[in-house]
């Protein structure tokens, strides 16, 4: 598959994932910059981690109004993959293609440190291939990660299945104590109505290198891939 | 307009030149200086650009070895071969002034100058360390400090996008007025692509690039040379302000600029702005400058000559360029939306001239401004303290034996200087990279993946200021020591370090035999552990004068050391692995509590010597360790500092919640045994199945170790007696730090 990284100035996870893109998992990965508005033909779009413009007014706000997002919109709007990680899921939220908001840790303090998710169902890409019981050891690394959405909203998502990850412990028990953010109903990443855009604040990317000593992060990436390439097959069978 | 004005010798005094040092001044120029030229001095000769009151000291340290490629005062920070090709850069440096009156920008700028001043060389920053110093935790002023300097070191480290790795975080009432913030920056690059701070060529362009320029912390410089007193905060504009957005664009501007092979020298602008980078560079190439200030872009009015000059607004480079190439560089600076101006030209002769438009405002030798050219150096009077002596009559049999130790434990977990220091680095982003390989591993120093190679790096940051008060010499020897321990304990092999030297004022003849000893202290352990010093900075002046008292803080000699993993499947973790392990100590105990942090706060002494310590055994226990490691004879090694053997156990327990089972020594009191802080111990667990092998070996060194007992599955047991689990222990471990902030 070939994937593209959208660099706003200000991202800096933006090399990690093209690595573990690239060099773990033997993907085609291209740098797409925020000034360009050639989106090279793309299989998938990830908007990495950081602070895109400094993020000093609020998380996303600016980023969305850049050229290549123009782009990225049409493409998401074409049914084509967006993810979003950290800074790209608060990106994907202020551009409209994510439902909700998020907003200001409920400790008032950026946090950093390994945290639990569990997946809410397989009914997407980004959660096809995961066990359902499981619960996956990604870090979560941010200042505004507490999501937040109506009721009315919440419930949509709900019924259609657009809640991908919560905070859990290491047994996958979801509860308050181990919501590191203050997140409504415990909501680590949530996808769109046709479920091809995806947004979450764990990093993937930093749990995928088996020199780090954790890779359930791995096992999320590689469920978009492996959903893509079937669906490649599918397309041309 | 003050930049012409005359000036006498009253001026001087008041940018804290003495009468000699104007006279000096009026010798190199042949004249009366003016306004301008006489700030242009002041900046360039205060203790903080200078060193006038250390460099005599400091030039006795070790600076040689066969892998370090850039000496201390070369370049911008020291510059190390780790192998493959790659040569790594790193610096500490301190930024306890600013903090001390502005705690949030003081501490977010001292992260973004360290950071510039390791990619200023080509090097890309892949991860900092930091060491804190704060004052009592009951006070509401320590509380201000630490809240203010860890939310500014995160949220300009964490927009910046370089993990922290390491650390270290004490508390102590002698920095109550005035905490130390020391931050280190690491950085990777080839080796053939280093960036010198030097000006050459004449004709050659001089850029300045990045944020515009502003009027916030002119005369920072003298600034961080003075007392800090309780009428600081009225110099409150001396502290800048950071912007990690800027600085962000700035680093990946650089390193694209190097691409581009039309650079010949760079240098960051941090103390003295201006001044400080036009005249070191010219100086190092053996030339000088013609400047026109009125070129460089501003961000407020009516801004003077002398106000561009000195001020020390962040996230700004000075740039000298090839002739011809200006459009390559240019382009770069567009694509990544930064200012990048041509300020002046590189001439032959060694003199800094500069213009406001066609107007000359100041002129003067570029080489009497810098360290080893025309500035002073002095040779400051010393004395021992009778406190030395007095401190080495203590004897552990005036200290009565506490009889409930687990009173002692309870005591001692909740102990700030002991508890975990989650609440301060869970606000740090440790894992932006990916190449932090302690985060599922914690480990004494904190390693870093070299992506694409089989090496990694150690990195840790250290210094016990108790045992330097107690004895400066053999307290630094410790610091070193200690370092070198971290490193060997995590698999790594110890390779250089970086200090950053917090002392008083150094017209005190006690705080300048603090200071003498300590750098003679430094020399021999980084002699005996080849660990050249590469730089770092000097501090004074950190102390209080509060109702005409004057307390200097302790002498805090923070030691930076990097290490190497040459296979990185030596990696080592603190971490007891599974119930049933063997508990052994490397090293020997003694019947010793001196300068122990059990000492100060369970019986509230603190006049004593150093923990026991030979450089020697030091040695030799090190290497030890590092055999047992490369033959993987060991499951898990951490060394016994602060705290003593219980807290190393403790330590050890935590990450998989599993207990110890452990006997005392007879020969030795119970509370030194467990408490006590004699130093060159490390504490392993090794696995059944390889016990009689571990045996084998370590009775053929010459290094005493003897059995501890085993770990268990969650039970803390000493000589038969519980002291409770470790899920319980572990809570209050966990969360001492934040219930006396909440307090």
């Amino acid at each position: 598959m070939k994937f593209g990284i959208v660099i706003f100035p200000g991202s800096n996870c933006d090399h990690d994932t093209v690595y573990v893109l690239q060099e773990i998992l033997d993907q085609e990965v291209v740098e797409l910059w925020h000034k360009d508005s050639d989106l090279q033909d793309v299989d998938a779009i990830v908007l990495p981690g950081g602070f895109s413009y400094g993020d000093y007014l609020r998380s996303g706000s600016i980023a969305r109004f850049s050229p290549i997002m123009v782009k990225v919109i049409e493409f998401a709007n074409r049914g084509g993959f967006v993810l979003g990680i950290c800074n790209g899921f608060q990106i994907l939220c202020e551009a409209g293609l994510l439902p909700g908001a998020l907003l200001h840790n409920s400790s008032q303090k950026f946090i950093c440190k390994n945290n639990y998710i569990l997946p809410d169902n397989n009914e997407s890409a980004i959660n096809l291939f995961l066990a359902k019981d499981k619960a996956l050891k990604v870090p979560v690394a941010h200042g505004e990660g507490r999501y937040y959405a109506s009721e009315d909203n919440l419930s949509k998502m709900r019924q259609n299945g657009q809640i991908l990850f919560r905070y859990c412990n290491e047994e996958g028990m979801v509860s308050e104590l181990h919501n590191p953010n203050g997140s409504i109903e415990n909501i680590a990443g949530v996808c769109n109505e046709s479920k091809n855009v995806f947004g979450m604040m764990p990093h993937p990317e930093r749990a995928s290198d088996d020199e780090l000593g954790n890779t359930d992060g791995r096992l999320i990436l590689e469920s978009i891939i492996r959903t893509m390439e079937e669906k490649k097959v599918s397309f041309y069978n | 307009m003050m930049s012409k004005s005359k000036v006498t010798l009253e001026t001087a005094e008041k940018l804290g030149l003495d009468s000699n040092e104007y006279k000096m001044i009026r010798e190199i120029l042949g004249r009366n200086p003016n306004f301008t030229e006489l700030s242009i001095f002041s900046v360039m000769w205060s203790e903080h650009a200078s060193y006038k009151n250390s460099i005599k000291w400091l030039k006795k340290l070790p600076r040689k070895g066969d892998h370090i490629l850039a000496e201390a005062g070369e370049e911008n920070a020291g510059l190390v071969d780790v192998g493959n090709g790659l040569a790594c850069a790193f610096k500490i440096e301190s930024h306890n002034h600013p903090c001390a009156v502005e705690p949030y920008q003081g501490a977010a700028t001292g992260v973004g100058g360290i950071n510039r001043d390791i990619f200023t060389m080509g090097a890309r920053p892949i991860a900092q360390l930091n060491s804190l110093r704060f004052g009592d935790m009951k006070l509401e002023r320590t509380k201000w400090h630490m809240k203010g300097i860890v939310k500014g070191i995160g949220d300009y480290g964490n927009a910046f996008g370089v993990p922290v790795v390491g650390g270290e975080v004490y508390f102590n009432e002698c920095y109550n007025t005035n905490p130390l913030v020391n931050a280190m920056s690491v950085g990777l690059m080839e080796k053939d692509d280093m960036i010198s701070a030097i000006a050459k060529g004449k004709g050659n362009p001089v850029y300045i690039v990045g944020s515009s320029t502003g009027k916030d912390g002119i005369h920072g410089a003298t600034f961080a040379s003075a007392d800090i007193t309780e009428n600081s905060a009225e110099d409150l504009p001396s502290v800048q302000v950071g912007d990690p957005f800027q600085e962000k664009l700035l680093l990946e501007a650089t390193l694209e600029l190097n691409k581009t092979g039309a650079v010949i020298g760079m240098q960051d602008m941090g103390a003295a702005g201006i001044i400080c980078s036009t005249s070191e560079m010219s100086e190092k190439g053996g030339h000088g400058m013609k400047i026109d200030l009125g070129k460089v872009p501003l961000r407020q009015k009516n801004m003077e000559p002398w106000e561009i000059l000195l001020s020390e607004s962040q996230e700004r480079m000075l740039v000298v360029v090839e002739k011809g190439r200006e459009k390559d560089v240019e382009a770069v600076f567009e694509k990544w939306d930064l200012n990048c101006v041509i300020i002046g030209e590189v001439i032959e002769e060694d003199r800094l001239y500069f213009y406001m438009h066609d107007e000359l405002y100041a002129d003067v030798p570029a080489s009497s401004l810098v360290l080893g050219g025309g500035a002073p150096q002095y040779d400051r009077e010393y004395s021992e303290p009778s406190y030395f002596k007095e401190f080495r009559k203590f004897s552990i049999d005036d200290v009565p034996e506490p009889e409930d130790m687990k009173e002692v434990v309870r005591m001692m977990i909740r102990n700030p200087n002991i508890a975990s220091k989650r609440w301060v680095y869970e606000q740090y982003d440790t894992m932006v990279g990916t190449n932090n390989m302690s985060t599922n591993f914690p480990s004494d120093a904190g390693l870093v993946n070299i992506k694409g190679t089989r090496n990694a790096l150690a990195l840790t940051v250290d210094c016990n200021s108790r045992y330097v008060m107690a004895d400066p010499d053999v307290g630094t020897q410790i610091a070193v020591a200690e370092a070198a321990r971290n490193i060997v304990c995590s698999g790594g092999k110890p390779l250089a370090i970086t200090n950053c030297l917090n002392f008083g004022n150094p017209y005190n003849p006690v705080v300048y035999w603090q200071f003498v000893k300590s750098v003679q202290g430094m020399a021999k352990a980084c002699k005996k552990f080849n660990t050249p010093v590469t730089g770092g900075n000097v501090s004074f002046y950190n102390q209080t004068s509060i109702d005409g008292n004057v307390v200097p803080v302790h002498p805090t000699p923070t030691i930076g050391m990097l290490g190497i993993l040459k296979e990185k499947n030596n990696q080592m973790s603190m971490a007891f692995k599974r119930k049933g392990s063997m508990i052994y100590l490397i090293g020997r105990s003694f019947n010793d509590i001196a300068s122990s942090e059990y000492l100060a706060t369970w019986h509230k002494i603190e006049e004593s010597p150093p923990p026991k310590f030979d450089i020697e055994m030091e040695y030799k226990v090190q290497k030890v360790v590092e055999d047992i490691i490369r033959f993987s004879l060991v499951l898990s090694a951490h060394d016994i500092s602060e705290g003593g053997l219980f807290i190393t156990l403790l330590e050890s327990a935590i990450p998989k919640c599993l207990g110890f089972d452990i006997t005392t020594d007879a020969e030795i009191r119970r509370d030194a045994f467990l408490f006590g802080e004699s130093q060159s111990r490390i504490v392993v667990s090794v696995s059944s199945t390889r016990e009689t092998e571990f045996i084998d070996f370590m009775l053929q060194q010459e290094v005493p170790f003897s059995a501890l007992g085993h770990v268990t599955r969650g039970e803390i047991r000493i000589d038969d007696v519980s002291f409770g689990f470790i899920c319980d222990l572990k809570k209050e471990y966990m969360t001492g730090i934040e219930n006396d902030l909440a307090e």
